[in-house]
């Protein structure tokens, strides 16, 4: 029998992480544009949730190869097909990178890494100016394209539900619908 | 299997995403500030730092020149009383500073600033930082981060404007009084650092005070006129430090004031009534002295949002303003580094 869904621990970790890496990319832009107290907790939280994501996706990606994915439909055309298949490992790649990005140009900053808890994360490079800059436009730039991804990837899935009805969605939806229950 | 087949009409699905998707990105923008351009980002707080001819490249955005010296942190163990953190239990701690003017120009002459200060980085065994950017002047000037903006873009207005400034800002008038009057040092080793800032620590009990720190320096001041300071040379402050310390180290003791109920927390341009317990937590140790351009406080930012366990932000609202201008004038000058030769051009180094 071939699955029409996600298993029920795939989409549970992905509507959490959808909703984590929204807030992150929200958090992001929103506290290096103030000066206001909560700038200090909005950065702890950025660094907290960010490291927390990291471990999340590494268990995901774990389910994701023992527990594999259902079959896109046939009557998908190519061309979908293959921006499906990009934009989910644009998707992966970009949840492992942001957060080793965000880790790293701290690192070398020399900055001490500090989640909520007291919690200290050791640093992962040498300080550095030069690496410094660079992830932190990595950083910031891969902010940028990971959102407008995520739009795309948002577009899609509505697409999928609204107007293809083909099963893509119910495939991730959080819960299933009445009338796909025979699956 | 009745899967709906694909809707005839997709006209108001389509027009249904359009607008989640420019929704989604509406919010967005509105989060980053871009809708919003009276918003204070730490953007705009660091460019009204620039001089007229703007920023020195490659150097902090403020007190852009110093000098860099390293010792160690000997804690008494008094501090443990108010805070749990391990910078207070009796021991020995390394320390990392930097010696600096309060001057957006890394080339000002030394008697041209009025305002000095220090940045002080101590690390504990347990991994903990503790960093601090203190100036001499025993009150702030203004009283929000936001005052301090509208002071940046009024100073250079001239005269009017700044009598507008301190109608507006009439707190402005204790640092005045203390710029105007207070006898200047020649020597970094003869000036007291204050945190200003109010900070919470935390002792083991778990009860948080408001707390702020101080510097006093072991050597006893001779005051000097400025002109006078003026003619030993524009940089003779770093000269100064470094032959003296080449002589001996240099001592401060660290002072920290407990706040009592009712007194104002969240104002560092308001000193504490006379009479707050105070406790001498320990002695920083400056023990040596190294040129910035290739030292070790040069690639530090000394946010005084970096804290130990046991130390916390306050109601104040400057370390957090702080912590976001400071991080957006470190993102700049490290990025700028090839204006800024990690070998001074004048120093002279030879292999
Ligand atoms: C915000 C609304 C979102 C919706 C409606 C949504 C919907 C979906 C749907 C329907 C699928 C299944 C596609 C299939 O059958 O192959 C899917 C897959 C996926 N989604 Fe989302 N998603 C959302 C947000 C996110 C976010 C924020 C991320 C974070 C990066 C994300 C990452 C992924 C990935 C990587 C897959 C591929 C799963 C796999 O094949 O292993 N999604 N999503
Ligand atoms: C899913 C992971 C992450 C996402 C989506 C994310 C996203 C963002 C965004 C959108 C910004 C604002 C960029 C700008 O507008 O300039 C930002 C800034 C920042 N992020 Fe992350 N981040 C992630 C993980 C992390 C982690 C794990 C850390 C640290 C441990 C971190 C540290 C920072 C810092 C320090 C900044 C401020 C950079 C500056 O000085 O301008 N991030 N991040
Ligand atoms: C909202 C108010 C303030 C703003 C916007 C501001 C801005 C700055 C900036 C941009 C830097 C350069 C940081 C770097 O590149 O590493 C700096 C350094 C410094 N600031 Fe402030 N500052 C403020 C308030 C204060 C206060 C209240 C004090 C003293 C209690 C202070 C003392 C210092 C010192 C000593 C340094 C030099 C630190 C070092 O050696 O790196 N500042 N300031």
């Amino acid at each position: 029998m071939t699955r029409t869904r996600f298993t029920g621990v795939q989409r549970l970790i992905h509507w959490t992480m959808a909703v984590g890496i929204v807030a992150m990319l929200f958090i992001g832009v929103g506290m290096i544009s103030t000066i206001a107290p909560d700038y200090v907790p909005l950065i702890t939280l950025h660094r907290t949730l960010g490291a927390a994501l990291f471990l999340l996706v590494l268990v995901r990606i774990c389910v994701r190869l023992f527990q594999g994915a259902p079959p896109l439909p046939a009557s998908l055309p190519p061309v979908m097909r293959l921006g499906a298949k990009l934009s989910h490992w644009a998707l992966y790649g970009l949840m492992i990178v942001m957060p080793l990005l965000g880790w790293g140009m701290m690192s070398a900053a020399a900055y001490p890494v500090v989640l909520f808890g007291g919690i200290r994360l050791p640093p992962i490079l040498p300080q550095s100016d030069a690496l410094h800059t660079l992830l932190w436009a990595a950083h910031r730039w891969l902010a940028f394209a990971f959102f407008a991804l995520i739009l795309l990837h948002l577009a899609a899935a509505l697409f999928h539900a609204l107007v293809r009805r083909d099963g893509v969605f119910e495939a991730m939806a959080p819960l299933p619908r009445r009338d796909n229950e025979a699956a | 299997m009745s899967r709906p087949s694909p809707s005839r009409n997709p006209f108001i699905p389509l027009a249904v995403i359009a607008l989640v998707v420019a929704g989604s990105a509406a919010a967005f923008a509105y989060t980053a500030g871009w809708l919003s351009p009276q918003r204070l980002t730490p953007t705009k707080v660091v460019a009204a730092l620039a001089p007229p001819g703007g920023p020195a490249l490659g150097h902090r955005r403020n007190h852009a020149k110093g000098i860099c010296f390293t010792g160690e942190f000997q804690s008494n163990g008094n501090g443990a009383a108010l805070s749990t953190a391990q910078v207070f239990t009796p021991g020995t701690y390394p320390v990392l500073g930097r010696f600096n003017l309060a001057t957006p120009n890394p080339n000002a002459a030394d008697a041209t600033v009025r305002v000095r200060g220090m940045g002080l980085q101590i690390t504990t065994p347990d991994g903990d930082v503790w960093r601090s950017a203190m100036i001499d002047a025993p009150v702030f000037a203004v009283s929000t981060p936001q005052a301090f903006y509208e002071l940046l873009q009024s100073a250079p207005k001239g005269a009017e404007a700044m009598k507008a400034f301190i109608g507006r800002h009439p707190e402005f008038t204790a640092f005045a009084g203390w710029a105007g009057t207070a006898p200047w040092t020649s020597s970094y080793a003869e000036d007291p650092f204050n945190g200003l800032n109010s900070f919470l620590f935390t002792d083991s009990a778990g009860t948080s005070r408001a707390v702020r720190w101080s510097l006093r320096p072991e050597a006893t001041p001779v005051p000097i006129a400025p002109d006078e300071l003026a003619k030993r040379g524009p940089n003779y402050l770093e000269q100064e430090i470094a032959q003296r310390v080449a002589g001996a180290p240099q001592r401060w003791t660290m002072v920290v004031t407990v706040a009592e109920p009712g007194d104002n927390t969240a104002d560092p341009s308001k000193a504490w009534p006379q009479g707050r317990r105070t406790v001498e937590v320990g002695t920083l140790v400056v023990k040596q002295v190294e040129a910035e351009a290739n030292g070790p406080c040069r690639d530090i930012n000394f946010d005084p949002a970096i804290l130990p366990r046991g130390i916390r932000v306050s109601d104040d609202p400057f370390p957090a303003a702080r912590s976001a201008a400071y991080a957006r004038s470190y993102d700049q000058r490290t990025a700028e580094s090839k204006y800024y030769p990690r070998t001074p051009v004048t120093g002279g180094a030879k292999p």
